[in-house]
């Protein structure tokens, strides 16, 4: 039998105190590897034969994306659990999780522009990575859109979660439209796809961002929970004991 | 009274509703045809170029019509309190939901698809094009009003929910925009236009499905 009771850390009261004990702990670990992460990106791993000094870029630009695109999983995943036990803890990390994850996204978009000048000559191609990316990012502005025009948090919760579902099932139908639109508008440009194979310690730099960024998008989703629980539950009694303590 | 009696009888309403408002049919129409005429005058006449354009920007004009005309399709129902009325029914909502954005396509959908030749042959499109172009709107335009619904029933009733709706829905329309276009430039090309036919009637099939249980859901969360 499962003598954990998980409900427990669904009421908002005790994952207030309970994320306020984690959120050091999380943005100590993203201190930590992304310094580790940049010290290997930016000084131990060697010049690039063919792109130069400027594919360092990769180590910042591919953790974002790819945590930009597991983040809108996470959102779903949350909205899925949200709908199906009715929780409004889950919810709260759904919306919790939107501002970050749309962030990232433009900095993949960002630092994807400053790469692709050096090497492919221009800040913008309609590859299919990046007009994927773009799309991605507008999904993310439309939730956070959604909920923001709704005042009843009730149905901006459930109508968020319910647009947070229908884009995750589109996702993969949008990549393979435009991955299929793209290769039969313009020609090859150079993909990452086909270059050399990483060297290790290029790949070990660019997982250890990877968990860096990990780190502080849940360090960054628990504050943001955190504010979000203290401004639904502003008239409830163990707010008003919380403030009176902090007095 | 059973499903397809049902059916009949709201899109029996739906029409004559349109009927008696012709004005947002034909603005709707307009819409779609003025911005389409749009594109040349940013472009140029170069009739090369046009040609190549063509079948991508009467897809985006009709993407952008389409989305236009959403705010129909529950707004005056969810004002005058038939919505209520159907929900409190015993006719499952997804039935009466089908109808509803049935009736709504063909209100919509259909004159963008009878009109589009016309502006295929301002941009220069081959015979063989414009059939395609037709094809690839009878099948592309029913999944404008389908996921349309769901971005128009979770806006019912919230401020600013013309915009909001553009900003949810436009990302989900690419993959129609993309078949459906892609089809148009297949046949300007001779690649031809199958593949792209086939993907947008699995995306059509897929829609069908699956937007009704998620339309019923929203109009839950928004009627509440």
């Amino acid at each position: 039998m499962s003598s954990a009771n998980w409900y427990k850390y669904s009421s908002p009261a005790t994952f207030y105190s309970l994320a306020g004990r984690m959120i050091p702990w999380f943005y100590a670990a993203a201190a930590v590897l992304s310094v580790i992460g940049l010290y290997i990106g930016f000084v131990l791993a060697p010049t690039d034969f063919q792109q130069g000094e400027s594919y360092r870029i990769i180590f910042i630009h591919v953790p974002a994306s790819w945590m930009s695109m597991f983040i809108y999983v996470v959102m779903a995943v949350w909205a899925a659990f949200g709908l199906a036990f009715n929780t409004r803890l889950s919810f709260m990390m759904m919306s919790a999780l939107a501002p970050t994850g749309a962030m990232l996204t433009f900095v993949a978009l960002w630092t994807g522009a400053l790469w692709g000048k050096p090497t492919w000559g221009a800040w913008w191609v309609w590859d299919a990575r990046l007009t994927s990316e773009l799309i991605l990012f507008f999904l993310y502005i439309g939730f956070m859109a959604l909920q923001a025009a709704i005042d009843d948090p009730r149905r901006a919760d459930r109508a968020g979660a319910l647009i947070a579902l229908v884009g995750v099932i589109n996702v993969p139908i949008i990549y393979f439209s435009v991955r299929w639109w793209n290769t039969l508008h313009q020609g090859a440009s150079v993909s990452v796809n086909k270059a050399p194979s990483m060297a290790t310690i290029m790949l070990t730099g660019m997982l250890v961002m990877a968990f860096a960024v990990w780190m502080y998008a849940i360090a960054a989703a628990l504050s943001r929970a955190r504010s979000i629980i203290l401004e639904r539950e502003r008239n409830s009694q163990w707010v008003a004991q919380l403030l009176e303590s902090k007095e | 009274m059973s499903t397809l009696q049902t059916v009949s009888a709201l899109l029996r309403r739906e029409l004559m509703l349109a009927m008696r408002r012709r004005g947002d049919v034909l603005t709707v129409l307009f819409f779609f045809v003025i911005v389409a005429s749009l594109f040349p005058l940013g472009v140029g006449p170069d009739t090369q170029l046009l040609r190549l354009m063509g079948g991508g920007v009467v897809w985006v004009s009709a993407l952008l019509a389409a989305m236009l005309s959403l705010g129909r399709l529950f707004a005056n129902d969810h004002a005058d309190g038939t919505l209520e009325q159907l929900i409190l029914t015993p006719t499952p909502p997804v039935i009466w939901i089908t109808g509803k954005i049935l009736a709504h396509w063909m209100v919509s959908g259909v004159p963008l698809i009878l009109v589009a030749p016309v502006l295929g042959i301002q941009f220069g499109l081959s015979n063989e094009a414009l059939v395609v172009l037709m094809f690839s709107l009878l099948l592309g335009t029913p999944v404008l009003s389908l996921i349309g619904a769901v971005g128009a029933a979770l806006t019912l009733g919230l401020r600013g929910g013309g915009v909001l709706v553009s900003l949810l829905v436009l990302p989900l329309y690419i993959p129609v925009l993309i078949f459906g276009a892609g089809a148009v430039d297949g046949a300007m090309s001779g690649l031809g236009a199958e593949a792209h036919l086939s993907l947008l009637g699995s995306v059509l099939i897929l829609a069908f499905m699956l937007t009704p249980w998620a339309v019923s859901a929203a109009l839950r969360i928004s009627m509440e």
